[in-house]
């Protein structure tokens, strides 16, 4: 008889619609339409952002992050309701899932949910499938074109200023932060957008890369191939949200926008020590 | 009034978007129709005339009348001839046409470009403003002339300041009696798609684009601008929304979509040189022409799709 329930309860999820259910509940559908977001007739914007995909995808990243990597995140507050916004982090752990997961926490932000827009590699627009749907979550590819329109349109966007160095770095290297691009503080300067620094703790160990497998990643023209595990591990994830920073447009020179960005640098490097204090096991 | 009629040369006059120019102008202008398809039947007042405009008679048609402005719309499409020709008349036509108007002090020239210019890249941001390079012709050989004309329009502009020549740039325009390749794709019954690909894109009435062209003529104010509404939709969608089944056809590698559309000689609709722009989204931004000249369309993305869609429903 037990048996025969189970096999019910599968049948269940036998239909794509009560999958669908289980997966955007009425919390994130009310999460999606909380959000100051402008679309058109379709639920399109410029950029391929599509409220029916922001849903599955908000459905999708909400059990990722809640039940496979329990993130803890605070400071959520500090990012701004509205207006232009760039969220900057340490970047690791191979697959953007550190993306994936303050887009999360953005999107189910219990202050004001905003819809996260991320940057992309160039390459994945040109992936059958895969293009398509990270467009339809908000994803764009990196260029500061791109980049400045949407801050002009009060978008908030998430930045990994070491781009593939911190993402692709190997295990040992852990919780060191790579260089930063300089384009995220000259983007900030020219459209006045908040900068939120976020400093990540655990993403480092979904992925743990021991080795750059370089040939293969230059016959496949990926940035790098790791050689760890295949799927990310269930590592708990630290999320701790600074406070935010506006920068004026006096830099004069590009040393001195550097300067800008170590502040922010600096900033992360603390936030990243308080989150690694806080954690009590890795998984 | 005491000013006297302005005299307004229209070009490609048997398309369906000059025909709508030459209705909102006739009264007002003394038109003058120009294609070089054939003599359009006008109304008794318009003279007609089946010309090319890359040969010698098309310069009677100055002679014979003093104009001031040229509302250039008539191009010849990409499935309509082949390479060569279609180059002279597009590209050597439109600038025997801009010498014309030097030579006979023509006071003003509208060009009618199309967004193609841009090109069709995995790498092109959204919102493309008007300084955005043209790559069209990285892409592909058979949008050379579409650049050309482009280029050349840009050079008279800067070379030629009395022909106040203004270049709209307008995104898909769609709507009845329309012929140009989406529009023909969007009235088939089965309409070919990319696995796996579908691309943002933004379709603009053709009532809308005629109220455009008028507006940018009666105003005057030179200059390149998008003609673009800020609302969007994916090509699957559009197809969907169209009333069309679709048809998948396999996208990688690149070069299979392109042999396929090439084997089976879907020239008029899905021609294997647009086969990016099916791919890659070109976003146009047209805030530039929205502000400088007070315009919105008046249309929205339904009223465009659903004549596409009774069009299937009353031909079945």
């Amino acid at each position: 008889m037990q048996v025969y329930d189970k096999l019910k309860a599968l049948t269940r999820f036998a239909s794509r619609e009560a999958l669908y259910r289980q997966v955007v509940t009425p919390e994130v559908e009310a999460q999606i339409a909380r959000m100051p977001k402008p679309v058109g007739s379709f639920g399109y914007d410029a950029w391929g952002y599509n409220e029916n995909a922001a849903r599955l995808g908000l459905g999708v990243v909400k059990l990722l992050y809640e039940k496979y990597f329990r993130v803890t995140a605070h400071g959520v507050e500090n990012i701004p309701t509205h207006g232009p916004v760039l969220v900057i982090a340490n970047h690791s752990g191979q697959l953007p899932m550190d993306g994936v997961l303050i887009g999360g926490a953005m999107a189910m932000n219990p202050h004001g949910p905003r819809a996260p827009r991320s940057m992309v590699e160039r390459f994945f627009p040109t992936v059958p499938w895969l293009g398509n749907v990270l467009t339809g979550i908000g994803a764009v590819i990196g260029d500061p074109l791109n980049c400045i329109k949407m801050l002009e349109q009060g978008e908030a966007i998430i930045v990994f200023p070491e781009g593939v160095r911190g993402s692709g770095k190997l295990y040992r290297h852990r919780y060191q932060l790579q260089r930063f691009g300089n384009g995220f503080m000259h983007m900030a300067m020219q459209t006045g957008a908040t900068i939120v620094p976020v400093g990540v703790v655990g993403c480092e160990e979904t992925m743990p890369s021991f080795a750059n497998i370089a040939p293969l990643a230059r016959l496949l023209g990926l940035p790098y191939v790791p050689f760890g595990p295949l799927l990310p591990l269930p590592a708990k994830v630290y999320l701790n949200f600074g406070e935010a920073m506006c920068f004026d447009r006096t830099a004069r020179s590009e040393e001195e926008v550097t300067a800008r960005v170590e502040l922010v640098k600096d900033k992360i490097r603390a936030l990243i020590e308080r989150g690694l204090a806080e954690r009590k096991s890795v998984f | 009034m005491s000013e006297k009629k302005k005299t307004v040369l229209v070009t490609g006059a048997a398309g369906s978007l000059a025909k709508r120019v030459i209705a909102r102008l006739h009264g007002r202008y003394n038109v003058i129709a120009v294609d070089f398809r054939r003599k359009v039947e006008t109304d008794a007042d318009i003279p007609s005339y089946k010309v090319e405009i890359h040969k010698r008679g098309f310069e009677d048609v100055f002679r014979k009348h003093r104009i001031d402005a040229v509302l250039h719309i008539g191009r010849i499409f990409p499935h309509e001839h082949d390479r060569t020709r279609r180059y002279n008349a597009n590209v050597l036509g439109s600038k025997k046409l801009f010498e014309l108007c030097r030579k006979y002090g023509v006071g003003q020239v509208l060009v009618h470009s199309t967004y193609f210019v841009y090109g069709a890249s995995a790498y092109n941001p959204a919102l493309l403003d008007e300084d955005s390079p043209l790559k069209a012709s990285e892409v592909t050989q058979d949008l050379v002339d579409s650049v050309e004309l482009e280029n050349l329009a840009q050079i008279y502009l800067w070379k030629a300041p009395e022909l106040n020549i203004t270049i709209l740039r307008p995104c898909n325009v769609l709507g009845p009696g329309v012929r140009n390749t989406m529009s023909l794709l969007l009235s088939r019954r089965v309409v070919p798609v990319l696995v796996g690909f579908s691309p943002i894109m933004q379709f603009l009435h053709v009532d809308d684009m005629a109220d455009a062209l008028v507006l940018a003529f009666e105003r005057n104010r030179p200059g390149v601008y998008n003609v673009a509404p800020d609302d969007y939709v994916t090509y699957q969608v559009a197809v969907e929304q169209c009333g069309c089944r679709k048809l998948s056809v396999p996208s990688i590698p690149p070069l299979l979509p392109k042999l396929i559309s090439g084997a089976l000689n879907w020239n008029s609709f899905f021609p294997p040189y647009l086969i990016n722009y099916f791919k890659y989204p070109v976003i146009i931004d047209g805030r530039r022409f929205g502000e400088t000249f007070g315009w919105k369309p008046k249309r929205n993305l339904n009223d465009i799709f659903s004549y596409y869609r009774k069009h299937k429903l009353l031909s079945a």
